[in-house]
Parts: structure tokens; C-alpha cells; sequence
């Protein structure tokens, strides 16, 4: 998946790019590194539970911004890492999102807990076309 | 930058209202000249948008252990005239009451140490931390809005601490007004499972030991507890955890939606979103985000019950016998309605501090009897290797409305401390140096190096310099647990 960590944004928090081809593309890249962030092994995370994803935002960094927002609620209400697939964005404004978020619950010995995501915010928070598609700009609160 | 700001003394400085256009109040940063070189760019220029928020009183404030925050940088203080002024989630930070907790033994370092890892293992069983982590309490969704409204005072009543706790703790360990029906169904989800959790990040808690070199001044040392050499005390740093999260998120959409629409408040960045105080979105948050100040105390109360119970099991003697009393519990994530001297006049403002702590001087009223001569006990947490401190607040820290700094402030991003340091190395490194961790992730403990932060000392000095705190002891760590 397309993101990249970067070092010296945000001192006491994370912050990362996440690139696409096309809105989905960045989107499920976004939500990759969200959960690159709560743990170590994204890849060992096995989609044994679907939670369904249904978002409508006047504007598409909104999107993203609710779209890793629930990431993080599942975290903490259900213990779920989630990686994001099936994503489509329709229509505009108001831009929908449908996606299905599968995963399962946390497993220290396999996942490899890092930190914990406080919340996404708002800072340098960017959503924006370039020459090969779309890339978000991303900062988590630790 | 410093080329930009006016010395007002060693440890103050001065960004004046014409740094930037838009700031109504000059902002005050303090530090001595080598922390404010340290500070990221990014201090200044939030604390002068803070300046730019209507109803300021004075100046906007960033302590010595500033860095980069959202909206307000972490570290800064902000009063606001009732009336005139606005709300900030961003000038109480997502993690609403984070703070910090210091209890006493009777122990000292030595008669510790042959028990120190059974503690810090056993510690780490019964304090959950690291990611999404869930405490041990099973609380109904009706029990759990009782939390909300009555913070420590829930843990009381079913018999998870002593009275004597509330009243050292700040507001009593629960602050009035609190409405859970202003808070939603997801806040509720992601807090439900969390009282009793540390959390992680930098959240930990930690057994230190107060050398007898480390006692700045002997007679508030012992009026706060602190009375054996090398006398162990426990501290913890921990927050209202995903439900205070999941409010201040809530809340900072529905200013953003609010704020320029129907109050025309105009902000240089969207985490300074805000309404008027007085607005029905204001009053709204105010409710709600008191309710995650209850969480945090009671979250913090289940914490102190369980550390307690530990103590008790390993050394085999009840935590009474172990004379394990609170010295104080401080929050620096919040705002409050407080009652201040301005140019003479007492003003109620409300007082938004974040990443900043309440340091009220001898003789304030909302001190606990034990206090008020001595002024309130501030805990201020350092990095896991370094050192904390336990200070005092005095009477002229009036001109920072009564508030000092919270910890050390990082100087290095996550993502370079990691890879700068092994968790396991670092780990190893530490348990050479006499200090045992148990850590719910490798990586966690990398980002939480000692390096990576300002020197606590420096910060501490500062705040004693500038006249907002004094010191009364440091403490050096032992055994800590990472979430």
C-alpha cells in the first residue's frame, strides 16, 4: 500500500502521506497506515469480521476524515483492526462513501500493538488531485 | 524567530499584537533562551493564533515544555473573559483531563527493590495499557453515564478508594455540570470498557524513589508526604482514553460547522475551531466535556484502587499499613470557570489550559485545608528515563493565572525516535541503569526514549525562575509500566 511516515511534522504525534491512483485507492492507502499506526504487523490482520462502512460528507477530505475516525472508534469499542477494501465514493457534494472494513480483534502476539490513535486531526489535514491521481496528508493524534 | 520576541525577563518573552495580523492580546511564551530554541516554529505560531481568539484576557500563555500541539500548542494557557470569550477544544486537547496522579509509601528504595519486578509484572497484569486496552470493570451503559456524572465519587460509593482520596484530588474528583446526554452513543462505545485503563503514547505509570539529594525544600516535602530518604512513591499520567477522544472530535464539527456561519468568528486553523462560551454549542461542550473530565478521575481513581491492591498482594501488608495516601491528583487537559485577580478585580474567567497545569498559590480557596498554606502540589511527569518532579504553586503565579508546565515536552517526531532507538535495546539499556519496564509494545517504548525529550530539569527551573512554581522534590525512576 502507498504511504510514507514522516519524520519531523508532528513532534509528539504521527504524521503520514497516502497516495492512489484514484480517490478509493488513496482512501484504503489512508486507512492502511492508520492501522500501520495502532500496530506493527498489518499484514498478519486476517478478515475473520465485516463491519459495514456508509458515510456521507459535503466534502471529500471530510470523507476521509470519518472514514479513519471510524477505524479508530472500532479500536477502542471493539477492539477490531480493520483494513478497509470494497471502498466506492459516489456522487458529490455531498460525496458518499460505501465500504467494507474487514479485520479482526487485536492479537498482541501476532499484530504487534504499537500505539494507541487518540483521534485524526485537522491539522495540515489536505485531500488533493495531483498529476497521477490523489494523495492525503494525514496527522493522528497519539 | 527569537529575533521576534520582546524579553520581558531571563524566562519570559513577548510575541507583541503586531507579530501577526488578527492578535488582539500579545502572547507570552516561557522558557529560558535554550528551551525556546528547542521549541518547533510551529509554537509560536499557534500561540499567536491563539491571540487572534475574541475575549482573551491579558495574554495568550505557552509554558517552558511548549511544543507543537493542535490549534494551541501543548503547553498553552488561555483565559477568556465569560461573556466576550469562546470555547476551544483545541485549547484543552483531545485527551480532555489527562493528568497526573502521585501516591506515597512508607517503603524506601531498598526495602523495594528485592520486590520491584513482582510489582512492576503484577502492575502491568492489572493496569491495562497499549492499544484499545479494556479494564476489568463491566459497567452497564446506565452505570457508565453515572461515571460521567459522578466522577471519583462513583468509585467511592462501590468501594474502589477512601474518601480521603476526593478531597486531594482537583475538583474533588468531580466537577459539577456534567451532562451525559450531551455526549454520543460512540463516545459512550469507546469509553465503556476503558475506566481503568492507562492508555499509551506517553501515558505510563511508574514507582520512583525521592533521593535525599533530590529534596529542593525539605518542610513542603513533608507537608505533601515526603518524608523518608529514598522514599518510594507511585505516579501515574493517563486520560479520559477513547471516550474523551471521540467528545472532543464530536464537538470540534459542530463548532467548524457553527463558528464562522453563525457567530462569525473568523480562525487561522481549523483545530482552533471554537463558539462563543456563552452560545448554546459552547454551553453544550462545556457540559460534555465535563463529562470526560468525570471519566478521567474515575479512570484515574480505578488506577490508584488497583496500584493499592498490588502493593498489598506482593508485600503482603494491607496499602493502610503501607501508609499509601494520595499526595495529589492535577489535571493539565481542560478548561474551568475560575475566579482571578485582574488589574485588581476579581473576574470569574474561564481557563483553558492544555498541557498545562493548575498551580494555585498558598491561601486559594478550592485547596484542600492540608494545602492551604503550602499551596497546590503540581506533579509533573518527565520522560521514563530521566525524572519527575513534584512542585509546588506560589503567589505570584497570578500572572500566569495560576499555571505551570505538565511534563517534559517532546523534541523528536515518533517516527525518528523509532528509528533511533530498538525498543528492546533501549529496554535492556534501562534495566542496566537499575530501571525495569514491562511495555505493551516494543516499538511504543522506542518513541518514549529519554532523548526525545526536553530536559525536565531545565523545564522545572524555568517555571521556579519565572516565579509560576516552585521546586519541592524530584524523583528518580524504578520500575515503569509503558503503555
Amino acid at each position: 500500500m502507498p504511504y510514507e511516515f514522516l519524520e519531523d511534522v508532528a513532534t509528539a504525534d504521527i504524521a503520514f502521506e497516502a497516495w492512489g491512483s484514484d480517490l478509493e485507492e488513496a482512501f484504503s492507502a489512508a486507512s492502511e497506515a492508520t492501522l500501520n499506526v495502532m500496530v506493527e504487523e498489518p499484514g498478519a490482520v486476517r478478515p475473520l469480521e465485516t463491519r459495514e462502512i456508509h458515510l456521507e460528507a459535503e466534502a471529500v477530505d471530510v470523507l476521509l476524515l470519518d472514514l479513519l475516525q471510524e477505524l479508530v472508534y472500532y479500536k477502542d469499542a471493539e477492539q477490531l483492526m480493520l483494513r478497509v477494501d470494497d471502498l466506492e465514493v459516489t456522487g458529490g457534494p455531498p460525496f458518499r462513501l460505501d465500504a467494507l472494513a474487514r479485520g479482526e480483534h487485536l492479537d498482541p502476539e501476532r499484530h504487534r500493538p504499537r500505539v494507541d490513535v487518540k483521534a485524526v486531526t485537522l491539522h495540515r489535514f489536505r485531500v488533493e488531485k495531483t498529476d497521477r491521481g490523489w494523495r492525503a496528508s494525514v496527522i493522528l493524534d497519539i | 524567530m527569537l529575533e521576534a520576541l520582546r524579553k520581558i525577563s531571563d524566562v519570559v518573552w513577548e510575541l507583541p499584537v503586531t507579530h501577526k495580523a488578527g492578535m488582539r492580546v500579545p502572547a507570552r511564551i516561557y522558557g529560558t533562551e535554550k528551551l525556546l530554541q528547542e521549541m518547533d516554529e510551529a509554537v509560536f505560531d499557534q500561540i499567536s493564533n491563539v491571540a487572534t481568539l475574541p475575549g482573551l484576557v491579558k495574554h495568550a500563555i505557552c509554558m517552558p515544555d511548549g511544543h507543537f500541539g493542535y490549534g494551541f500548542p501543548i503547553g498553552g494557557v488561555a483565559a477568556m473573559d465569560t461573556e466576550e470569550g469562546v470555547i476551544s477544544p483545541g485549547g484543552i486537547g483531545f485527551d480532555i483531563n489527562c493528568g497526573m496522579r502521585l501516591l506515597t509509601t512508607n517503603l524506601t528504595a531498598g526495602e523495594v527493590e528485592p520486590y520491584l519486578k513482582s510489582l512492576v509484572d503484577l502492575l502491568f497484569g492489572r493496569v491495562p495499557a497499549g492499544v484499545g486496552s479494556r479494564g476489568s470493570l463491566s459497567l452497564s451503559r446506565t452505570e457508565f453515564r453515572r461515571v460521567l456524572e459522578e466522577g471519583a465519587h462513583w468509585c467511592i460509593e462501590n468501594e474502589l478508594g477512601r474518601p480521603e482520596d476526593l478531597a486531594r484530588t482537583e475538583e474533588h474528583g468531580r466537577i459539577a455540570g456534567a451532562d451525559p446526554s450531551l455526549v454520543s452513543e460512540k463516545a459512550i462505545d469507546r469509553g465503556i470498557h476503558q475506566v481503568g485503563t492507562l492508555g499509551s503514547g506517553n501515558h505510563y505509570l511508574e514507582i520512583q524513589a525521592a533521593r535525599p539529594a533530590d529534596v529542593y525544600d525539605p518542610e513542603l516535602a513533608r507537608a505533601f508526604g515526603i518524608t523518608l530518604p529514598n522514599q518510594v512513591v507511585i505516579m501515574f499520567h493517563c486520560g479520559s482514553r477513547g471516550f474523551g477522544y471521540q467528545v472532543a472530535s464530536d464537538y470540534l464539527k459542530v463548532f467548524l460547522k457553527v463558528m464562522e456561519a453563525s457567530y462569525g468568528i473568523k480562525i487561522l486553523d481549523r483545530e482552533l475551531a471554537s463558539a462563543p462560551f456563552r452560545s448554546p454549542e459552547g454551553q453544550d461542550y462545556f457540559a460534555a466535556m465535563k463529562c470526560a473530565m468525570n471519566m478521567s478521575f474515575a479512570n484515574r481513581q480505578v488506577i490508584l484502587h488497583r496500584i493499592r491492591e498490588v502493593f498489598a498482594d506482593v508485600l503482603g501488608r494491607s496499602a493502610e499499613d503501607l501508609e499509601m495516601h494520595m499526595v495529589y491528583d492535577v489535571a493539565h487537559n481542560t478548561a474551568k470557570l475560575e475566579r482571578h485577580l485582574v488589574d485588581g478585580t476579581p473576574r470569574e474567567l474561564l481557563v483553558h489550559r492544555k498541557g498545562a497545569t493548575r498551580a494555585f498559590g498558598p491561601g486559594a480557596e478550592d485547596l484542600p485545608a492540608a494545602y492551604r498554606e503550602t499551596g497546590q502540589p503540581v506533579i509533573i511527569g518527565g520522560s521514563m528515563e530521566t525524572g519527575s518532579y513534584l512542585l509546588a504553586g506560589v503567589s505570584s503565579g497570578d500572572q500566569a493565572f495560576f499555571s505551570t508546565a505538565h511534563g517534559s515536552g517532546r523534541t523528536m517526531s515518533r517516527t525518528k525516535a523509532r528509528r533511533t532507538w530498538r525498543g528492546r535495546e533501549l529496554w535492556r539499556e534501562m534495566e542496566e541503569r537499575g530501571i525495569y519496564v514491562r511495555t505493551a509494545s516494543w516499538a511504543g517504548l522506542a518513541e518514549e526514549a529519554g532523548a526525545a525529550y526536553k530536559d525536565i530539569d531545565e523545564v522545572v527551573e524555568a517555571t521556579e525562575m519565572a516565579g509560576i512554581s516552585k521546586r519541592v522534590v524530584r524523583f528518580t525512576p524504578l520500575g515503569n509500566i509503558k503503555g
